[in-house]
């Protein structure tokens, strides 16, 4: 765990958060101080022990495979940025064709 | 009516179902309060008089009809991190802070069923990701003990409606302390159950291991009332557990006699400030005075929850908030290309804190750095609910500060790391999934304070033991009224 170190341009890259230049500075400092102070899990022997995911002890919760009512479409689409129509209307995701 | 406004819960419902008031009236009672007084305090970020007025007629006409309904009439607040049908939800975020939700979560679904009537949608740490409520986008919420402070977070909006008499009660979320510590500094009971007893259907997910919904009210009675009304399982949530749920209301006990309270070793009271050192220290010689055998218990790894906690939640929280892209609902900031359209629109829609999260989240989970991290973290919470175990085969509840001081003022705590160890007393048992929650248990006048501010004792037992938990808050509650010495000044000047 190497304390402080984040390359905070390339995380919001990946976190799909456009960041200003100042953004990257402030909160890079402010994430390589919060990154010191959890680094201090190293002292903690855990070679050990299990990961806990969860707490409770349940597992493979499974129920009926139904057909049961959804919520109404134009319930659901009433709160789309934009809609077409019964269609979410998003900005094109494939490129021109070539 | 206005009155009945400061009474309980079962006050209210039972003076409702004996047709004593209306549950119209009551609501009328209640809109009216908060319009006298919500300018002031700012605990609601919507207001939702209507369908006040609406459910209240609902409740009314059943009465009629001869159901019996155990909120019959009582004012409620819901977090406006809680989807309620038809209502602007927005987590206090830019990016939902035009969102409709399109239906009702289970929680508060049971609450209205059981007659309650929604007031409104309280003022929250953006994602209830904060312990002040100054992370809010979309409003200031101020602390009705003295209104230059900060009621606490992340459900400040809440604990400040209920302590400021504009609801009778309120559902909370909690994922690292986000009842229990608001609780504290507004002086009333905040209760976080067992992790998987409340469904989180329809509540907005922040870190999906760790939020549980929970009452926050007046008295423990009403907490055990509220309880009993949300807890259970539920197909909506895979998550709630598959066990019955012990009635909590006729387990409140008036002692303490033949219970063991630990005290843990590690959390010592030389740490805090000399006066609020001594509220704890007459809060645990009150349990003793009430029968209690305290015995000294460890928590080794306690020191390292909030390490812990801050990988692990802002982990799942990276997780949680990728569905916050601008296509399907919320803010779209419109790019020439949809991968510009994400980040314009995040960027403008998230504001620093829950960046903040984001991006330590998606570092933890990255690639080189995941076991370093983030299975590290998985390991030490491993490590800290073994140690509640090992505590508990010695004591039957733990006692302890819900927060290291009382409330602060705005902007006391600007940076990051400090905010989050107001949660050093909370995490753990987060982490750990036991249910834990914070009465009021005496009262400190810091410098430049404008009056007595409240603390809270937080208590904790096992796993699934809300009733013994319950029990032992109630004897406490009952042996010290602190929750009754005082009420907030800021109302007097309000009215």
């Amino acid at each position: 765990m190497a304390s402080g170190d984040i390359d905070v341009a390339y995380v919001a890259k990946l976190a799909r958060i456009a960041l200003t230049p100042a953004e990257v500075e402030r909160l890079g400092a402010q994430l390589g101080t919060l990154l010191e102070y959890v680094s201090t899990l190293e002292r903690l022997p855990v070679s050990d022990v299990a990961a806990t995911a969860q707490v409770i002890p349940s597992t493979n919760v499974t129920r009926e495979d139904v057909v049961r009512p959804s919520l109404p479409r134009d319930v659901v689409l009433a709160s789309a940025p934009q809609r077409q129509g019964s269609y979410f209307r998003v900005p094109r995701i494939a490129g021109e064709p070539s | 009516m206005s009155d009945l406004l400061d009474a309980t819960a079962r006050e209210i419902a039972r003076a409702v179902a004996e047709r004593k008031v209306s549950a119209l009236e009551m609501a009328e009672a209640a809109i009216a309060r908060v319009h006298a007084r919500d300018g002031a305090v700012g605990a609601f970020l919507t207001r939702t008089a209507d369908l006040a007025r609406e459910q209240a007629r609902r409740v009314d006409a059943r009465l009629a009809d001869g159901e019996t309904l155990p909120l019959a009439g009582v004012p409620v607040a819901l977090k406006d991190n809680m989807c309620l049908s038809e209502t602007r939800t927005t987590c206090a975020s830019r990016i939902l802070e035009h969102w409709i939700a399109p239906y009702t979560g289970t929680a508060v679904q049971r609450l209205l069923r059981a007659g309650a009537l929604p007031v409104g949608k309280t003022n929250l740490d953006e994602f209830a990701m904060g312990s002040s409520c100054e992370n809010s986008a979309l409003g200031v919420t101020r602390n009705p003990w003295d209104l230059g402070r900060v009621p606490g977070g992340s459900s400040g909006g809440s604990v400040a409606a209920v302590a400021s008499g504009m609801a009778t009660i309120a559902l909370g979320s909690d994922t690292g302390g986000s009842i229990r510590e608001p609780a504290a500094f507004c002086g009333v009971v905040g209760f976080k159950p067992t992790y998987g007893r409340v469904s989180r259907y329809g509540l907005i997910a922040f870190a999906s291991s760790l939020d549980q919904i929970g009452p926050i009210t007046k008295t423990i009675e009403d907490a055990a009332l509220v309880y009993e009304t949300i807890a259970g399982v539920d197909p909506m949530d895979a998550t709630t557990v598959a066990r019955s749920v012990e009635t909590a209301l006729d387990g409140l006990r008036e002692d303490l006699r033949g219970l063991r309270v630990g005290i843990v070793r590690e959390f010592d009271l030389a740490k805090l400030e000399p006066d609020v050192r001594a509220v704890y220290e007459q809060a645990y010689r009150d349990l003793e005075r009430l029968g209690a055998e305290l015995v000294e218990v460890s928590l080794p790894t306690a020191d390292y929850g909030v390490a812990t906690y801050y990988l692990i939640a802002p982990a799942e929280c990276s997780s949680n908030l990728a569905r916050f892209d601008g296509m399907r609902y919320g803010l779209r900031v419109e790019q020439a290309d949809v991968g510009a359209t994400y980040e314009a629109t995040r960027a403008a829609g998230f504001g620093d804190e829950v960046k903040r999260r984001i991006l330590i989240g998606t570092h933890a989970l990255s690639s080189g750095y995941y076991d370093a991290y983030y299975v590290r973290a998985q390991k030490a919470r491993t490590l800290i609910a073994r140690d509640f175990e090992k505590a508990f085969a010695a004591c039957d509840a733990i006692a302890c500060p819900a927060a290291s001081s009382a409330a602060f003022e705005f902007n006391a705590k600007s940076d990051p790391v400090s905010m989050y160890l107001m949660d050093y007393y909370t995490i753990p048992m987060s982490l750990a999934g036991v249910p834990s929650l914070s009465v009021p248990c005496g009262y400190v006048t810091p410098a430049g304070a404008r009056g007595p501010l409240p603390l809270g004792l937080e208590l904790t037992t096992p796993l699934f033991t809300e009733r013994a938990l319950l029990g032992v808050a109630h004897a406490y509650e009952r042996g010290t009224q602190h929750g009754k010495h005082h009420a907030p000044p800021s109302l007097e000047s309000a009215l």
